[in-house]
């Protein structure tokens, strides 16, 4: 895995702030009422939400929805990770990935609404390889798709149920999550591809169908 | 990682990488009802054993299924070797017919370097599930993991190997791996059941072994390879077992918490006492399901990474 910088917030060159600490915090915290309302998640006869992470960065994002959730609703969604590495499609064109935890909540995923929650979506391919995963832990009733930032390029018929950020993208862009529980500090950068360096190009060949932000975020 | 055929071209970073992974996939496995993952959908796997094998060759097949790939063992006594077939003939005819990855068991020391150079042109990975008395990879990785997750980080452990390290490969392989993990090894053996080169070995030697045991965190039984012994090496069973097998009474001698190995199969009343290999410190079974487990990351560090050019 490429190392990733610890510089967060502030963009260098080449780089745009799309989303700032503050926007964040909001668009987080607006997605949680999203959640609330469409699966009524407070109501008598709720159903039974769990809140699943795609590492790496999706694992923190749902247990801050699911915090927000608490602090809204007082009602408490059990949150979870699940990892999609072996289930990719593209496993053939990169190097070995490391494997991430998979971690479900101790109600198992049977016959409960499972909200999936990642940091970019963009191909569809990890949403695909998540639902995979999903079918060998369980049946849930249903399945939903919460993404901090759409950001475009679908090479599947994937969308999300909730989207913090649409953000038209161009394919050689790369869309940056940072999280303050893994990057220091909250903030989403837009990087346009040097047009003097040489590594423009995709480094896989094969479009988004890489991590979903082209960049190596897991 | 092209190969896996000796731990010496391994460093910490990737034997860690691999035991990581084989705790996750264990992870990801648990309490699962179907047992089936995609990974390695389309890749063809083929285990050539050249030598008897139960555990390695089952768990390297059961590895391989569990990940969704075609696993084909050849049995070498009803192939083609039979019939005066050579190594290297063997290893193209495989590589042609569009193996992915070769598991191969030798009694020659070096086959699978070799059997890795003749492939070289092809793609093919090779696996080595032990040469002769060289080494015996995937034992050493699955000890590791099964001694990491008794008692965690291995660096500054203290391990004792006992027995007949003179013609254990899977000995061999544990003294590079523990010592690249930070452990330090100390070897128990009767003289003459040690290597001659052993003085140049990262390891302490010693011939005492109820000495030993009082100072170690874990100790791992060989197997007395009566196969490749063609002389006295030691005077009767008994007086091995005397000298070197673990009985109750050695137990006792063992700190609490430090577990026993065995790569098995174990020649119980011989190297280890059945009360000792049936009790809750004896950790074989552990290490015959981290064995899939190691053997699915092997597999899947070969396999699932970018396509040879």
């Amino acid at each position: 895995m490429a190392p990733r910088s610890a510089r967060a917030g502030a963009a260098g060159s080449g780089e745009r702030e799309l989303l700032v600490e503050a926007d964040v915090a909001r668009t987080i915290a607006r997605m949680a009422h999203q959640i609330i309302e469409k699966t009524a998640l407070d109501a008598p006869d709720a159903p039974h939400v769990v809140l699943l992470g795609i590492p790496t960065r999706g694992a923190p994002l749902a247990r801050r929805l699911s915090a927000k959730i608490a602090e809204f609703t007082g009602v408490t969604i059990p949150t979870g990770t699940v990892d999609v590495t072996l289930y990719r499609d593209d496993l053939r064109r990169r190097p070995a990935r490391p494997l991430e935890p998979t971690s479900l909540p101790a109600g198992g995923l049977d016959d409960a609404l499972v909200v999936l929650v990642d940091d970019v979506l963009f191909s569809g391919r990890t949403v695909r390889a998540a639902l995979d995963a999903l079918r060998d832990h369980g049946r849930p009733a249903a399945v939903q798709l919460a993404v901090l930032i759409d950001r475009g390029h679908r090479e599947l018929p994937i969308r999300a149920d909730y989207v913090g950020k649409n953000v038209p993208t161009a394919r050689s862009e790369e869309v940056s999550v940072r999280l303050a529980e893994l990057d220091g500090a909250d903030a989403v950068l837009l990087r346009r591809p040097d047009p003097r360096s040489s590594d423009t190009a995709d480094p896989v060949g094969d479009g988004p169908s890489g991590d979903e932000a082209a960049g190596d975020t897991r | 990682m092209r190969h896996l055929l000796s731990i010496a071209d391994l460093d910490a970073q990737a034997a860690n990488a691999l035991l990581d992974t084989a705790d996750r996939l264990e992870q990801t496995l648990l309490g699962r009802q179907v047992r089936k993952l995609p990974t390695l959908r389309g890749r063809t796997v083929v285990t050539v054993f050249y030598e008897n094998s139960t555990r390695t060759r089952v768990s390297f097949e059961i590895a391989g299924k569990w990940m969704s790939a075609d696993v084909i063992n050849v049995s070498i006594g009803a192939s083609s070797v039979g019939k005066g077939e050579s190594l290297r003939d063997t290893a193209l005819t495989l590589a042609a017919a569009g193996a992915d990855c070769v598991v191969v068991r030798h009694p020659a020391s070096g086959a699978a370097h070799r059997l890795a150079r003749w492939l070289a042109d092809t793609g093919v990975a090779v696996v080595n599930a032990g040469d002769g008395t060289h080494e015996h990879p995937t034992q050493a990785l699955l000890d590791a993991q099964t001694l990491r997750q008794r008692l965690g980080d291995l660096a500054g452990r203290r391990v004792a190997v006992v027995g007949d390290v003179l013609h254990s490969r899977v000995a061999r392989s544990n003294v590079l791996l523990l010592t690249l993990l930070g452990a330090r090894v100390v070897l128990v053996a009767p003289p003459t059941l040690l290597p001659s080169g052993v003085g140049s070995w990262p390891v302490e030697v010693s011939h005492d072994l109820d000495a030993v045991l009082g100072g170690v965190d874990a100790v791992m039984m060989l197997r007395v390879q009566a196969e490749r012994m063609h002389g006295g090496f030691f005077p009767t069973a008994r007086e091995y077992a005397v000298g070197y097998g673990l009985n109750q009474r050695r137990l006792d001698l063992l700190p609490e918490h430090a577990p026993v190995l065995h790569p098995g199969p174990m020649l119980r009343g011989m190297e280890i006492g059945s009360t000792v290999a049936d009790s809750e410190r004896a950790l074989v079974t552990d290490q015959v399901r981290n064995g899939v487990h190691l053997r699915m990351a092997v597999l899947y560090h070969l396999l699932a990474g970018e396509e040879a050019e």
